[in-house]
């Protein structure tokens, strides 16, 4: 909404909704420093030496703030027995996200508009038991997935990661568009079928364009669901292969030598960032194409 | 060859019949009119001809060619639809070629055909606008452009007006006319608003809950409906349909009976014949609101007949006003000029043009 339109709205006047807004904002403040706090807490822990931290209380400020710490993490932490830091983990997770992320939404988008705009017998049933897929829990899967991958000879490595996050965000990225394309006047096709458009072109030429929303929504969505992953991560893959989510973990709980916390804050701050950046680049889609999808559907 | 003919077309969605066993022939460049309310089809048959859904039995031929298994891109038709259907993300131009670009058409000649039917339809000032961005008459004629480029046997019209506001509604009717004048192609055309069915059609097909109940040419349609639906249905204020009974009174009459008295309305010769057959018998008696006056206003005929009843209700609508009185069990309606109106509650002479009435069997609905 732009800042007119909600400059425009009428409010009520007087003392008393004066003090109902002061407390209000002072409740929102509230929120905003709980959530805020640990984040804090992270960045400037990351930025203290560890003598600082072993002296200084949590809340402190850093005295003479510097980025050793982030270096290690980066690249000379000890994950198990190597110690290269997260970089070649952090690879692997975007060797990871991209496809799978790319994979799921192309198939999502595909799915969708097939499931409204071509409509065929049995079209309901299929999409109430590909949403099924949405319900069913991760530690359901793993089992049955893991002797998928070994019959398939994917067993720990990246690939077999990419298809596992593939096949179950299926479920999530074929209902966002699925609402999105019920929205769509089913006229736009059949304009286009007289046109002579096929089902590609059709997808490709029409109904596409016309997603961005969609597209956003499901991006974010499936980007933070697979890079933010542990269990698929650390079940189906193997020391090297590990998503960064995994070698952080390990990178915390090394259990030799000193807790080098401003290290472990470093990496944590590190391995979110990816998401981080995503929200705050597309956020305002999300929102939005959520909001829509949520009327359509 | 652009004649289109449907043989027993029936289709059905699962359990639910929507065409129930049409036979209908539309000649090549006719502009043929689909009529009926709400739910009765007319689309559904529509999509059948473009081919947007399949038959569930029956023939469908356009020109000498049995369409039942071609395709819409295949069978040389263009469809213009009631929401638009405009692609939202294409300009104009695009939209208008999008066609031509999926058959490949060479892009000069795809700039030839633009240019022609964008002069034609007035849309060259807009052509790199997106359709969010035009008024629904521009975009509604974005859609026919689209149709136009086609070079289509024939066209096929689904409610194409019905989102305008009356003004441009009247002034695009127009220009629809010419525009088959000028290309006389056949179209097929469905609407809700009987006026535009009677200027634009050749013939017009009254349809009702998936039968075609009458096809024939607007005036035939006004003035002789083969039953109680199309003569509803046909003109607004519709027909006013009384229950009588047949006399014989030295000459036939239709006997109607309600709390102010009875009236007897002479039948015209035209009707003897019927009325011999169903002496005693109940009828319903049809009169056009336009046939009753105030008495002394319509050029006098043997068939005038003149009857007192009381004003119910005054409905002035510019050019005439509707009188509204009770006649039997109804409420009938009568249409004077606007000078010849009195108050509410006071009483009336009307006259009625016999000439014009009809008679309907009560059981069947078939016009006698
Ligand atoms: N895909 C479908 N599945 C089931 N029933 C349908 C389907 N399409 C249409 N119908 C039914 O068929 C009947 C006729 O629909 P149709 O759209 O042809 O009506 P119409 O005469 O065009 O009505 P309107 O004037 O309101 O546009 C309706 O009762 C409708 O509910
Ligand atoms: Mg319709």
């Amino acid at each position: 909404m732009s800042r007119a339109a909600i400059d425009g709205i009428v409010r009520p006047k007087g003392a008393r909704n004066k003090v109902l807004r002061v407390l209000l904002f002072f409740i929102l403040g509230l929120f905003v420093l709980y959530y805020l706090l640990p984040l804090f807490v992270m960045v400037s822990t990351s930025l203290k030496s560890l003598d600082e931290i072993r002296g200084g209380s949590l809340l402190s400020l850093p005295r003479n703030p510097n980025f050793d710490a982030w270096g290690k993490a980066w690249q000379s932490a000890c994950v198990g027995v190597r110690c290269n830091g997260l970089r070649p983990y952090m690879w692997n997770s975007v060797a990871m996200v991209v496809p799978a992320v790319l994979i799921s939404t192309t198939l999502g988008a595909l799915n969708g508009y097939a499931l409204t705009k071509w409509r065929f017998r049995g079209a309901d049933t299929i999409f109430a038991l590909m949403l099924f897929g949405a319900f069913i829990p991760f530690q359901v899967v793993l089992l049955p997935m893991a002797r998928t991958l070994g019959l398939m000879g994917l067993a720990g490595s990246v690939t077999g990661l990419i298809f596992v996050h593939t096949v179950y965000g299926l479920a999530f990225t074929t209902l966002y568009f699925r609402n999105f394309f019920i929205g769509v006047s089913d006229g736009i096709v059949q304009a286009a079928k007289i046109d002579g458009a096929g089902f590609f072109r059709i997808f490709f030429h029409v109904m596409l364009p016309m997603a961005p929303p969609a597209i956003v929504v499901t991006v974010i969505w499936q980007f933070t669901q697979i890079w933010n992953d542990f269990l698929f991560g650390i079940a189906f893959t193997v020391g090297d292969s590990n998503p960064v989510t995994v070698a952080l973990n390990n990178i915390v709980n090394t259990s030799t030598g000193v807790k080098e916390y401003n290290v472990d804050m470093a990496a944590a701050i590190l391995a979110a960032l990816p998401t981080l950046l995503v929200y705050i680049i597309a956020g305002k889609y999300f929102v939005r194409g959520l909001a829509a999808g949520a009327l359509k559907g | 060859m652009s004649n289109v003919r449907l043989e027993k077309v029936w289709k059905r969605f699962g359990a639910t019949e929507v065409i129930k066993g049409v036979d209908i022939e539309f000649n090549e460049g006719e502009f043929v009119v689909l009529v009926g309310p709400s739910g009765c089809g007319k689309s559904t048959l529509l999509n059948l001809v473009a081919g947007l859904e399949t038959l569930s039995s029956g023939n469908i031929f356009i020109g000498d060619r049995l369409v039942n298994d071609i395709p819409p891109k295949d069978r040389n038709i263009a469809m213009v639809f009631q929401s638009y259907a405009l692609y939202p993300t294409k300009t104009v131009h695009k939209n208008i070629t999008f066609g031509m670009e999926t058959r490949r058409v060479p892009v000069a000649e795809q700039e030839r055909a633009l240019k022609q039917v964008t002069e034609l339809l007035h849309i060259d000032s807009f052509l790199e606008r997106k359709p969010g961005q035009l008024s629904g008459g521009q975009r509604q004629r974005v859609a026919m452009g689209r149709a136009l480029v086609r070079h289509p046997d024939v066209f096929l019209f689904d409610e194409p007006l019905s989102n305008l506001d009356a003004k441009l509604r009247i002034e695009m009717r127009t220009e629809i006319k010419k525009l088959h004048q000028q290309l006389g192609k056949t179209i097929i055309y469905v609407t809700h608003d009987q006026i535009e069915a009677m200027t634009l059609a050749s013939r017009i097909a009254v349809m009702d809950n998936g039968h075609i109940r009458q096809f024939a040419s607007p005036e035939t349609i006004y003035e002789e409906p083969e039953d109680l639906f199309v003569a509803e249905f046909i003109g607004a204020p519709s027909m006013n349909i009384v229950r009588g009974r047949i006399r014989k009174k030295g000459q036939y009459v239709v006997e109607v009976i309600d709390e102010e008295g009875s009236i007897l309305f002479p039948l015209p010769d035209r009707l003897l014949k019927p009325a011999a057959a169903r002496e005693d018998q109940e009828v319903f008696l049809g009169m056009r609101p336009e046939t009753i006056t105030r008495k002394g206003a319509q050029r006098p005929s043997v068939n005038m007949f003149s009857f007192q009843r009381a004003i119910d209700v005054v409905e002035p609508t510019g050019p005439d006003t509707m009188l509204v009185f009770t006649l039997g069990n109804i409420e009938a309606i009568a249409r004077v000029h606007p000078e010849d109106r009195e108050q509410a509650g006071a009483k009336y002479a009307f006259e009625v043009d016999m000439g014009k009435a009809k008679l309907f069997d009560v059981k069947t609905g078939k016009r006698l």
